[in-house]
């Protein structure tokens, strides 16, 4: 079977490769997107133990797939629109959706927690790769808009089974639509491994479809980022639709509901481990010289206090009143709607009635 | 100094309860926040929770195998001057109500805890009869336990029906209790392993087929040389190139070969509908010895195949049950039996039937003996079949029939094969 190289910038000996672009590799973009994962990894880890506290109904934790996020989403515009699937954490974080924000969705107080408007960043999709031909749509909007934006749009290697996803790569390529398609690949379904999820390599098959597909190093966060830097320009430029498959890995469990020791080794997670993202560019900071004390004593504190904030976030967030469920089903709503509303107060208010006459 | 309740948790979507496995933390301890404190097991995994407050730990309020309810307390810390405000930079406090427990926990929180919490008996020593045995779970659908339990219960092979409890549901510990009951030694000169597994599963089929089929069990011994010689001759075959081929494959083909010219011996006794099944699909079970003890895996439809086609089949299952990875559908099935004591060097054995099956041939070792071979005496071949067989469904004749073609096409099997 023909391979493919993975494209690495940052090798896992925490040195640069000799490519092109590690000419472009400053301390400062270093020290940036060092400071991006370790803070949303440590939110990730507020998060999980919240969920543990019975704080949280679920959380599906990043940890591990930083680089991935953290490196993507810095390759493209502030201003360009992002569809994310459910995991990618370390990307909203990037664009300034706080803790509460965040976590908002998965306390249940709200179905979901920003305006994707407001952060270019749409709301988490559960559904399987819908996202994707929502990301489609809104690239053809833009094309029809005349903007140079390009869409960013975030799934796994679960959701390139899909029909959504296949449709989704093969419209962008039959309209030239303007979108990059971000797959983390994290090798596992739930528990389904990607041997047992498709037969060809993602980016493979995308090619099929007419997209321009690269395969990166996803825990290569330099690598990542440059990888994205192209792929984003070239379609800014007018090449038509890109995908880029980054191979990562999910370290902790599909959710808090998941026990993944039940289906995968010890071992494979040491392979991991050895290749955690933060570490390989940390190896590459101290080996420079370009993260000095002060530097990471000041990183350390704000992610403690960016820890305790989450926590405290987490646990401020109100609890919302039950009908304001039916005030987004539709804009403007409608006399059905309303209707409902008012029948599910009528019962709640009859069920604390009841709670009164008991006492 | 307040203090702080930390309650069990929904933490896996819709549960309702959690055993205490462990305890990481005793009273008196400093916890600092997100401290595992304990370990829980819920029906979905063993989990472990992060204490929610720093502080000095004043109370467990469950034990290490109880039963706990989501919602009840679990610990209570005093938080005094705690990492936790020392952390985090806002004044305003995240516990606005002490002494009132969590009330901001979000699933599943509903009902009065104290009132669902079960503190579970525990027997200083085993009792010799314990209440409930056996006890059917909604609709009899067997003993209720947790899926971790079954699992558990399953890796060291006990029926959860055999399990006495007497909480609601089979524990961890009821499953524990059982083992050491049923292990242990009642005199130091022996030790007892516990009936299991396949050895379980093994004794109950060959008790059963034992006390069910009266067995009738024919022997012949027979010069097998052109056999031998005809294996070494496929074996240089170009269309046996990537498999082994050894003289089972001939003698899977010889009976066959017999079932084809007998087909009322490849039959089954169906005692409840009073009925002789009469069977055109030989799935042809073969007897493997495997670290985990006897299985007889079958090959589907045998009689279907060529000959390349049974010798990678028969590997392919013997390889399968070397490596332990027979599936339970390649046990199901199965028609007739071969079993190949030869292998073990010895002569001849009087088999079992496989459950529900009307035939089991068995084969001995091929020895070079001194023969009778066109009026001398030569080195020839030479090893010794055994028939048994369902006496209800097969008659002396019958069995004696299909031995001697299985002796005969081994004796000289290009000559007979030609004959099917």
């Amino acid at each position: 079977m023909e391979t493919t190289t993975t494209y690495v910038l940052l090798g896992t000996d925490g040195r640069l490769t000799d490519d092109p672009a590690a000419r472009d590799v400053t301390p400062e973009l270093c020290r940036d997107l060092y400071r991006d994962m370790v803070l949303a990894r440590r939110v990730d880890s507020e998060a999980y133990h919240l969920q543990r506290q019975g704080e949280l109904g679920l959380w599906l934790q990043s940890l591990g797939q930083e680089a991935a996020q953290v490196g993507s989403i810095r390759a493209i515009r502030d201003s360009d629109p992002v569809f994310p699937s459910y995991r990618d954490h370390a990307a909203a974080l990037c664009r300034g959706i706080g803790p509460e924000a965040l976590l908002a969705q998965w306390r249940g107080v709200r179905q979901s927690g920003w305006d994707p408007a407001e952060h270019r960043f749409g709301v988490y999709t559960l559904v399987l790769g819908a996202q994707l031909l929502h990301a489609v749509g809104y690239a053809m909007g833009v094309q029809r808009d005349g903007s140079d934006d390009v869409v960013l749009a975030y799934f796994g290697d679960g959701s390139s089974s899909e029909g959504e996803a296949n449709e989704a790569f093969n419209w962008a390529a039959t309209v030239h639509a303007p979108v990059v398609f971000f797959c983390q690949n994290n090798q596992w379904a739930i528990s389904t491994p990607t041997g047992r999820q498709f037969g060809a390599p993602l980016h493979r098959r995308a090619a099929g479809f007419g997209l321009a597909t690269e395969l990166v190093d996803g825990n290569d966060v330099l690598g990542v980022h440059a990888a994205t830097r192209r792929a984003v320009e070239a379609v800014r430029r007018g090449g038509g639709p890109a995908l880029i498959e980054a191979t990562t890995y999910r370290m902790a469990g599909h959710s808090t509901s998941d026990d993944p020791t039940r289906y995968r080794t010890a071992a494979e997670l040491d392979h991991w481990r050895a290749r955690d993202p933060v570490d390989r560019l940390r190896a590459l900071l101290d080996d420079r010289g370009w993260a000095d004390g002060a530097f990471l004593a000041d990183l350390d504190a704000e992610a403690d206090a960016l820890g305790a904030e989450t926590r405290r976030a987490c646990r401020a967030l109100p609890d919302p009143d039950p009908t304001a469920m039916f005030d987004h089903v539709l804009p403007g709503g409608s006399p059905t709607v309303d209707r409902q509303r008012d029948a599910y107060a009528a019962y709640l208010a009859s069920f604390e009635d009841a709670v009164e006459e008991a006492r | 100094m307040t203090s702080e309740t930390f309650r069990l948790p929904d933490v896996g979507e819709g549960l309702t309860e959690a055993d205490v496995l462990t305890w990481h933390v005793a009273v008196g301890d400093t916890v600092t926040v997100n401290q595992t404190i304990v370990e829980v097991e819920t029906a979905k995994a063993a989990v472990e929770l992060p204490c929610p407050f720093g502080g000095t730990v004043r109370e467990l309020l469950a034990a290490e195998g109880d039963t706990v309810a989501v919602g009840a307390p679990l610990i209570t810390v005093a938080t005094g001057a705690e990492p936790e405000t020392e952390l985090a930079p806002e004044p305003e406090p995240e516990r606005s109500e002490p002494e009132q427990g969590s009330g901001s926990v979000l699933v599943g929180y509903g009902t009065s805890a104290a009132a669902t919490r079960r503190r579970r008996r525990r027997p200083a020593a085993p009792e010799p009869a314990r209440p409930a045995v056996g006890t059917n779970g909604p609709n009899g659908t067997g003993p209720r336990a947790t899926p971790p339990v079954r699992k558990m219960a399953k890796d060291a092979g006990v029926d959860l029906a055999e399990v006495s409890h007497d909480g609601e549901r089979i524990s961890r510990e009821d499953v524990r209790r059982h083992l050491e009951q049923a292990t242990t030694p009642s005199d130091p000169g022996e030790t007892r392993e516990r009936i299991a597994g396949v050895r379980k599963a093994t004794a109950a089929a060959v008790t059963t087929s034992a006390f069910t089929a009266p067995h009738v069990t024919e022997f012949l011994t027979v010069d097998v040389t052109a056999t031998v010689e005809r294996v070494a001759l496929l074996r240089g075959h170009p269309a046996f190139a990537w498999v082994r081929v050894t003289p089972l494959l001939l003698v899977a083909r010889a009976l066959l070969s017999a079932i084809r010219h007998h087909p009322e011996v490849h039959a089954r006794w169906d005692e409840a509908n009073q009925e002789i099944v009469r069977l055109r699909t030989v799935n042809l079970g073969i007897a493997a010895a495997t670290d985990r003890g006897l299985i007889v895996p079958n090959v589907p439809d045998a009689g279907s195949l060529t000959l390349p086609g049974l010798a990678r089949a028969l590997e392919e299952l013997t390889t399968t049950a070397r490596a332990g990875r027979t599936t339970p559908e390649r046990m199901r099935g199965g028609t007739v039996t071969i079993t190949n004591v030869g292998v073990f060097g010895v002569d001849a054995a009087t088999p079992i039937l496989n459950p529900g099956e009307s035939a089991i041939l068995c084969v001995g070792a091929i020895r070079r003996r001194p023969w009778e071979y066109r009026g001398e005496v030569a080195l020839r071949e030479v090893t010794t079949l055994s028939l048994s067989f369902d006496h209800r469904l097969v008659d002396g004749e019958l069995g004696s029939r299909v031995l001697a073609r299985v002796g005969a096409v081994l004796a000289d099997p290009a000559g007979e094969l030609l004959l099917d």
